[in-house]
């Protein structure tokens, strides 16, 4: 490691003002405090210092999202034994899933930063570390057989779009990930949705009653004069244990409710998210569902779940863990994030029973919501403001 | 290059005052007839023609038009020509016509049409008038055929609905873009284009 710093330290100069790749000079110290603390201190007038920088951040969040990506990975070996019908052990499995996301996870990475580095570059900018929980969330999203080229398609218009043009990483009133998604989503239907793509064969022919379908899609598409039968990929009944640890089709990350779980007590113990916006939008989660659940019609085949499936099956959790809680697009004052996190909650489920077009809804919650979260917080200052008028007996 | 001056209204609207990407007039249209190339084609020609001619006409009767009722002759004017237009179009090109359905009655709500009477017919000689529509059309629908070249090309892999991506393409697994075909890429391709145009003239920039 000296070895390295010393290294480092010589072709310092070159970078710097005046030396001969002084344009590269963001992308040096991106790599070097990356590698280093960086040791400068400010120089004049008084800053408050936390030790926890945004670098420690994304490094807290990516340590909640290993459980589910981890998991993730094996489970896509699991289904992929399941759906050839050769059992297999947990470390085939999981060996198979690594090398199944792994191509798109570094091209979520390549693409991304690559984006990043040369708007740093072309403005002059620090190198931001925003990407670097994106990057993992990108792939973890989206269904396993995603065509990397149309993975990098997707993250490069959500990183120059919903961000860079904003100002890059902390501008961004979208959550990038979820725009990555959304593009896929509605430039590529076909590839995105139905029973083809979230289970990874590998080239092996599947099992006679293998069905591929994740559990929504197959709400979405059930005929609407009976209740459906939830299966596995086997063509087997899927119980709400299935649907709690996670042993079902579906975007590798946010299979398993246990998991994210596990992630969200890290973020929580470590005060990286919010508790408000994760218990509210849990609690519109549970209201909805129970509403939508007592009226109950075979004609929307998504009403006639239970609240624990309605919480336990897509990408309910994951939304509302990892993607509702983004510092940045969630709203910022603590009355704010509870009407935030219980719109996000309700409107997820709302669009995932009564949308037919769509099998998932947490998605386009998010998102939606992320575009009110500033309207929100302006409201809620406002009214606070006019509050303290009104106290102080001055007429506004 | 100096450009000579008399020329000026019909070479500025180009580039330098672009109705759509620099005073940002007409985006309606333009998010509306860009999914293919042809009617955008189609809708340039027409918005140029009716602009030209009722450049010249509003120009021709500025003296004589009461200032208190001046937009509703304008209006009169626009209608007019739009209708016949209209009628041209469905005579001799049915199938635009039908694609093109109620944009080119909607005409005659451009703000660029009502801009430019307003703002330069109103106060100039019918030679000028000519070229300042001539331009302005032009100006229009140069980003119109841009933003509907990528459009096309991206969504739906063609080029005036010949086939311009391989089939081998397709075998290899490249599928067209299906947002490309919805109105908000088109807002997104002519925000591109407003960022490219911008950065290219720093004076523009605000």
């Amino acid at each position: 490691m000296k070895r390295l710093k010393k290294q480092l330290d010589k072709i310092k100069p070159q970078f710097e003002k005046g030396g001969r790749f002084q344009k590269l000079h963001s992308v040096f110290d991106g790599f070097y405090t990356f590698l280093y603390t960086p040791n400068e201190t400010s120089a004049s007038g008084v800053h408050i210092h936390d030790a926890n920088d945004s670098k420690r951040t994304m490094i807290t969040v990516i340590m909640a999202l290993l459980p589910c990506c981890l998991f993730g990975m094996w489970n896509i070996g699991y289904q992929h034994s399941l759906a050839v019908g050769i059992p297999e052990g947990i470390f085939q499995n999981f060996i198979y899933g690594l090398w199944a996301a792994l191509p798109n996870i570094l091209v979520a990475y390549i693409v991304g930063l690559g984006i990043e580095f040369i708007f740093a570059q072309l403005r002059g900018h620090e190198i931001q570390e925003g990407f670097l929980v994106s990057g993992l969330l990108i792939p973890m999203i989206c269904p396993v057989e995603t065509p990397a080229w149309m993975l990098a398609v997707a993250t490069a218009f959500a990183v120059i779009f919903a961000k860079e043009v904003f100002g890059g990483t902390g501008y961004n009133f979208l959550n990038v990930a979820l725009v990555t998604r959304a593009f896929l989503f509605f430039a590529y239907p076909t590839k995105m949705s139905g029973d083809a793509v979230f289970v990874s064969l590998g080239g092996d022919k599947a099992i006679d009653a293998f069905s591929g379908a994740t559990p929504l899609g197959q709400l979405a598409s059930a005929a609407s004069d009976s209740a459906p039968q939830l299966t596995d990929v086997a063509g087997l009944p899927l119980t709400l244990s299935d649907m709690f640890w996670g042993f079902m089709p579906g975007s590798w990350g946010e299979t398993s409710t246990f998991c994210i779980l596990i992630g969200a007590v890290i973020l929580l113990a470590t005060g990286m998210a919010s508790w408000r916006i994760m218990l509210s939008a849990l609690i519109g989660g549970v209201a909805m569902s129970a509403l939508v659940h007592n009226f109950a019609t075979p004609l929307y085949p998504a009403t006639m779940l239970g609240i624990p499936e309605q919480l336990c099956l897509g990408g309910f959790m994951f939304a509302i863990v990892f993607m509702a809680t983004d510092p940045v697009t969630a709203c910022r004052t603590n009355v704010g994030k509870w009407i935030y996190g219980f719109l996000i909650g309700t409107m997820a489920i709302i669009i995932r029973c009564f949308n037919t077009g769509f099998p998932e809804g947490a998605m386009l919650s998010v998102l939606l919501m992320n575009c009110f979260a500033p309207l929100i917080d302006y409201c809620v200052v406002n009214s606070n403001i006019k509050r303290r008028l009104s106290r102080a007996g001055i007429k506004s | 290059m100096a450009i000579n001056k008399k020329l000026l209204p019909l070479v500025n609207p180009l580039s330098k005052d672009n109705p759509v990407i620099v005073q940002v007039l007409g985006i309606c249209s333009a998010l509306a007839v860009t999914a293919k190339l042809e009617p955008a084609l189609v809708m340039t020609i027409s918005v140029t023609a009716v602009l030209a001619l009722s450049n010249v006409l509003i120009s021709l009767l500025r003296k004589t038009i009461p200032t208190s009722i001046r937009i509703i002759v304008q209006l009169v004017v626009v209608a007019a020509l739009v209708v016949i237009v209209d009628q041209v179009l469905k005579a001799w090109n049915y199938e635009v016509s039908k694609a093109l359905s109620v944009f080119i009655g909607l005409i005659i709500t451009n703000c660029i049409i009502m801009g430019r009477l307003e703002a330069f017919s109103m106060s100039n000689r019918p030679w000028p008038s000519f070229l300042d529509g001539i331009g302005n059309g032009l100006g229009y629908g140069i980003i119109l055929v841009i933003v509907a070249f990528f459009r096309e090309l991206l969504g739906s892999g063609t080029l005036m609905g010949y086939q311009v991506i391989p089939e081998s393409w397709y075998a290899a697994g490249y599928s067209n873009n299906g947002m490309m075909i919805l109105p908000p890429m088109a807002l997104i391709t002519v925000a591109c284009i407003i960022w490219v145009h911008r950065s290219r003239n720093k004076d523009l920039q605000e």
